[in-house]
């Protein structure tokens, strides 16, 4: 009797979670299904690119069934929820499907409507999100019209997408800025929640050195109540305000809005508490998630949802075969930080290791939150891996699921902090 | 990691004074944190806040951020900045006992 797998979402996880699927399972075995509510699979990390001029909205948009392999089932429909109890999957058209496993891989949405103000008067007009490809359009607009005054980066809360986005568009705001000769004119301000630009200490350090050097304005542990549009001003909860002239605004985020309807399936933002090393979702054993759906304190970034997918499709394997599962991901994410004027870093690191510096992914390699033109040529490169080989779902050459430590400096702090574990 | 006494217990802390061990927490220790971070005195709202960190922290195994707190303890934002002015997600977990709240990355 063939076992019917269900993939909710195909964006990048639940694309590359398909394609490695289909590849492991024999189509007279396992019959899998993905269903989506559209048929845009949008290259996300190009949004950020979008607003300087860097990249077309057109280029960073494809057909989401044609980036599944032969012999998947693409169903385009809204979901309304999860029946966990007679693992059904409710569909807003009435429909249902049931599954023997259901992956979750339907992402995060924009809580936009959380923040007082967000999508007042002066949304897309003065305030502005690059997290959607509308924002980021209409950005692209408002800045080739800018010639001058305060733009503000503001994060309302973790947990975001890419937390190094922001910073990314602040970098790339300085060289935009630069080039067109008015940089002297502009206030750039990165307005952030945390007591630290980023979470994680030695990156965190760096990325401030290059926000000063580069004239970048930080204000932090800000708790955003208010965005302002008419007033020209973010207001926190304990009444402190920033004054803007363009607000880039990173909304809150939540888990998808089905997950809220589906009883016991999330957590109070709509995420999938699912186990850190298995992908298994704790609400039941036959349900698995991957990518920015999970509670996992780990980035919501595609190279995480990437090194996810081999060990949830070895899982899946163990689980259909009533074996034990493997408790084999180490939470590994590396991503490419843009810097502007051509150059980018790079970061690798996992569940308990901070980015460091030194090479990846061996002691020849990129070098490591270090500024360099060979990462920005990896970081334009990755466009083409990303529809090329990581939504085929194939192994990078060279690039394994779990993280390296070859070409890493360790530093005492981290040394100590292996040795007590 | 340093060890420091509390309402006459001894406790470990992080450098920042959050406690490593919850387990070496207990309600009477609650009001002299308070203190040392500006709160002189702990009304019924700042326990219910308290007392709903605790819980999270049993279940989850980290303290709730800010937004989740104000979704989910039945105290909204606003008030809990009223109550701890200086960040309830990271106050409130410092009074009581619980590891900082590991944010997000």
């Amino acid at each position: 009797v063939s076992k019917r797998i269900v993939i909710l979402g195909s964006g990048t996880g639940g694309t590359l979670a398909a394609n490695r699927l289909r590849r492991h399972f024999d189509e007279d075995a396992v019959d899998i299904t993905v269903i989506d509510q559209d048929d845009r699979h949008v290259y996300q990390p190009g949004l950020l690119f979008v607003p300087f001029g860097l990249a077309h909205p057109d280029e960073i948009v494809r057909p989401r069934a044609s980036q599944l392999r032969h012999g998947i089932t693409y169903r385009q429909a809204a979901i309304d929820r999860v029946d966990l109890e007679t693992d059904t999957v409710h569909l807003l058209d009435g429909s249902t499907v049931t599954y023997d496993v259901l992956v979750v891989a339907t992402g995060s949405s924009l809580a936009t409507g959380e923040t007082e103000g967000l999508t007042g008067p002066a949304w897309m007009e003065r305030v502005f999100t690059f997290y959607t490809l509308e924002g980021a359009s209409a950005l692209a607009g408002a800045f080739a019209r800018f010639d001058g005054g305060r733009v503000v980066v503001n994060v309302v809360d973790m947990p975001i997408k890419c937390p190094v986005a922001p910073i990314e568009f602040c970098f790339l705001a300085d060289w935009y800025f630069t080039e067109r000769g008015i940089r002297d004119n502009v206030e750039l301000t990165y307005v952030t929640p945390l007591d630290a630009v980023f979470t994680k200490p030695i990156a965190s350090q760096r990325l401030a050195n290059l926000l000063d050097e580069k004239g970048v304005e930080v204000v932090t542990e800000f708790n955003t109540a208010l965005v302002d549009g008419e007033g020209r001003k973010l207001v926190s909860y304990d009444d402190r305000a920033v004054p803007f002239d363009l607000a880039v605004v990173v909304p809150l985020h939540s888990g998808a809005n089905y997950v809220g309807r589906s009883p016991g399936l999330g957590d109070e933002l709509d995420f999938v508490p699912t186990d850190e090393h298995t992908l298994q979702a704790k609400a039941k054993p036959n349900v698995f998630a991957l990518g920015d759906a999970t509670n996992l304190p780990a980035s919501k970034a595609g190279s995480v949802t990437h090194f996810e997918g081999e060990f949830l499709v070895e899982n899946i394997a163990h689980y259909l075969a009533n074996e034990p599962l493997k408790a084999a991901y180490d939470g590994h994410a590396n991503c490419f930080i843009e810097t502007g004027f051509q150059k980018a870093l790079l970061i690798d690191f996992n569940y308990d290791t901070e980015p460091l510096p030194g090479h990846f992914p061996g002691p020849v390699g990129l070098p490591l939150l270090k500024e360099s033109r060979l990462n920005h040529l990896g970081k334009l490169l990755f466009q083409w891996v990303y529809w090329h080989s990581l939504l085929p779902g194939r192994d990078i050459p060279g690039i394994g699921s779990s993280m390296p430590c070859a070409g890493k400096q360790r530093g005492r702090e981290q040394v100590r902090r292996e040795a007590m574990r | 990691m340093t060890t420091t006494a509390v309402a006459g217990h001894p406790v470990d802390v992080n450098e920042e004074g959050f406690f490593l061990f919850p387990d070496q927490w207990s309600e009477d220790m609650a009001p002299e944190i308070a203190r040392a971070e500006g709160i002189p005195e702990l009304t019924e709202r700042h326990w219910q806040v308290i007392r709903f960190m605790r819980e999270q922290f049993e279940k989850h195994g980290s303290g709730p951020t800010v937004r989740v707190l104000g979704k989910t303890s039945g105290v909204s934002v606003k008030e809990l900045y009223e109550l701890f002015p200086k960040g309830p997600a990271k106050v409130a977990a410092k009074i009581a006992g619980i590891p900082k709240p590991r944010g997000c990355i």
